[in-house]
């Protein structure tokens, strides 16, 4: 196995550990300063992800579906917290799992309804289609390397946002002490309503971003939404950073244990089975790291809150 | 007579006199529905052991549904292939039969409980719902990537299994063996909770502090309670694979977890026959609603938000009131 294959496979699991964590930030953040558990975040990336796809359909721009995948997805998100989500904040988390599984539901069949049960397509703009060639003679596709920058500058963005702004001091503020910062005259329904809308488009680009690699389809966001899961309890539910840390530990285990486990059994049987038991161990593989991370941190590697 | 009596007799007599009306008027396709209802039925007082006696939100009950599944797949296809499971070390036929095959099923099912609650357990609130969660997704994708038993495709049982002195291909025959196993299921739940285990696991999701100050272990009563509620899930996994004589990954998918889950919040949580009455709603809907529009889901979607959001207790309490049962 060369070192340009190797270095192929961190790329991509990097590329797929930042998207994730364009999916698992939002998360984090609606737990950590509302205390809602949000299935139906997964909901919101396809939602992207089919705005993204009808608006370069019809205008074929990239940079104005990317555009339309945030603001449909925020939209989206302000108004499901507005109806729906507003309500849910003081119930227990059963009441939360339930509710937002049944927003699923209406967004997946409604979606279905709608746009039909065919898959859309989202082409890579043509200025960011092709390789580049990296130091070493690495030939890597540009849009997957432009992926690698959009993510790591959301999560700078999102760092300055949160460390620097007035709004990030009030969601701080909401994360520690809801009771205090309305008593101190912030509007705190309407900062619940900026906050979840923010992570619906982090959520929305994510899917946009994706569905340009993949095909936008009905159902697209609940595996990206489970591995969210995943990478937020690894992490520890709250923490941004722990969100990011624990997206690319998911995306590089996910990315090299598909390369490597197959390789790594060869060395003990034939061919074939190894391949068949490597592939079935690296799908485990996520599932066996974070059980392992578990049982040495039970509430994450940045998590403070049980 | 308390109302929630009432409400259990009448669902009851439903039970009974709904496929035998079938039976009589020759409506196999109804008693085919009424099966399918009371596995589901089956499968959610499973979760309603863990959920509404022990408080566990588990979204991953999925897992012990497709183990039974499993249980019965890869038995029932060594026997119809004439292949041992194993050769060593000693040879270990398939087998046809139901009473064995529930009994695996039982078992495995009970064990990944342990497994998954030992793990799980650790931790409690929503992280206790991701990990199960989670867990799902890893069988998920184990069954789909694993080929020897049919991979993503699953694989077909071409005849039922068999039970000593009936023919289950008789539809009513095989709804008469499901039903029977739901009411000792049941019968089964209400003495548990009643039982000073159940009192003890009814302390523990109030109020584990305390429990634990009286000298008893909280996590240890809610393993407990995990295991039990994930070998009757596993049990209704076996049933069903039974009932469609097919078994593929989608038994683990975390779509079923949710399913089981709603009908079980539909119903009404830690009510005795409350996943009975979900579960019949739930099929009864699908049935109806999916007639008439191909996207009924939208509207399972608006019916689970409005009983999530006004309609406290599901379909139990709307009709027998805020019990003092369990809660």
């Amino acid at each position: 196995m060369s070192a340009i294959l190797i270095a192929e496979q961190v790329l991509n699991g990097l590329q797929s550990g930042v998207m994730l964590f364009l999916m698992a930030a939002g998360l984090t953040l609606i737990f950590g300063v509302m205390g809602l558990i949000n299935l139906a975040h997964g909901s919101l990336y396809m939602v992207g992800a089919f705005a993204a796809a009808a608006v370069a359909a019809a205008t074929g721009s990239f940079l104005l579906a990317l555009a339309a995948a945030l603001a449909a997805a925020a939209l989206a998100g302000a108004v499901v917290e507005t109806v729906v989500i507003r309500r849910l904040y003081d119930k227990d988390h059963l009441d939360q799992v339930l509710a937002t599984f049944a927003l699923i539901l209406i967004f997946s069949e409604g979606t279905r309804w709608i746009f039909g049960s065919f898959p859309l397509f989202l082409d890579i703009p043509p200025w960011l289609s092709g390789p580049v060639e990296l130091p070493g003679g690495i030939l890597y596709p540009a849009y997957r390397l432009a992926l690698i920058g959009v993510g790591l500058a959301v999560a700078l963005g999102l760092w300055l946002l949160i460390s620097r702004t007035r709004l990030g001091v009030r969601i701080r503020a909401g994360e520690n002490d809801r009771e205090m910062i309305a008593a101190l005259g912030v509007d705190i329904s309407r900062l619940y309503t900026v906050v979840f809308a923010l992570g619906a488009g982090l959520a929305g680009l994510a899917g946009a971003l994706v569905g340009a690699i993949q095909s936008v389809q009905v159902g697209m966001g609940e595996p990206v939404l489970i591995l969210a899961f995943v990478v937020i309890v690894i992490g520890g539910i709250g923490s941004i950073r722990g969100a990011l840390v624990g997206a690319l530990l998911v995306g590089l285990t996910d990315t090299l244990g598909g390369i490597f486990l197959p390789e790594l059994f060869k060395l003990f049987t034939d061919p074939s089975s190894a391949t068949t038991i490597g592939a079935a161990l690296a799908s485990m593989s996520i599932y066996v790291l974070m059980a392992a991370i578990l049982v040495w941190k039970p509430t994450g590697l940045y998590g403070a809150r049980a | 007579m308390s109302r929630e009596r009432a409400f259990n007799l009448a669902a009851l007599a439903l039970l009974v006199a709904v496929p035998a009306w079938a039976q009589l008027t020759g409506e196999t396709f109804t008693i085919t529905l009424a099966t399918r209802a009371v596995i589901f039925a089956l499968a959610a007082t499973g979760l309603n052991i863990a959920l509404g006696l022990g408080g566990l939100v588990s979204l991953g009950h999925a897992v012990f549904f497709g183990i039974g599944g499993y249980a019965m797949g890869i038995l029932a296809f060594h026997a119809q292939s004439y292949t041992p499971l194993t050769d060593w070390p000693v040879t270990i036929p398939g087998t046809k039969l139901m009473p064995v095959i529930w009994l695996v099923a039982i078992l495995v099912s009970a064990l990944a409980a342990l497994l998954i609650g030992l793990l799980a357990l650790r931790t409690t609130g929503v992280y206790f719902i991701m990990i199960t969660l989670a867990f799902g997704q890893m069988f998920y994708y184990f069954a789909i990537s694993w080929p020897a038993y049919g991979g993503e495709d699953g694989m077909a049982i071409y005849v039922r299994n068999g039970f000593p002195g009936l023919n289950t291909l008789i539809p009513i025959q095989f709804y008469g063996l499901c039903l029977a196993w739901l009411l000792v299921v049941l019968w089964f739940n209400a003495r548990l909770a009643r039982s000073r285990f159940g009192l003890a696991l009814n302390a523990a999701r109030q109020a584990p502090q305390r429990v634990e100050t009286v000298g008893l272990d909280p996590v240890r009563l809610k393993l407990v309670a995990l295991v039990i509620s994930g070998a009757v899930t596993g049990l209704a996994g076996a049933l069903f694979a039974d009932l469609n004589r097919f078994v593929s990954p989608t038994m683990f998918s975390w779509q079923l977890s949710g399913e089981i889950m709603v009908f079980v919040i539909i119903g009404g949580v830690g009510r005795l026959f409350g996943p009975v009455a979900g579960a019949c709603l739930f099929v009864a809907l699908e049935h109806l609603l999916g007639g008439i529009t191909a996207y009924w889901h939208v509207w399972l979607g608006v019916l689970l938000l409005f009983i999530v959001l006004f309609g406290r207790g599901g379909l139990v309490g709307i009709f027998a009131g805020r019990g003092a049962v369990h809660d």
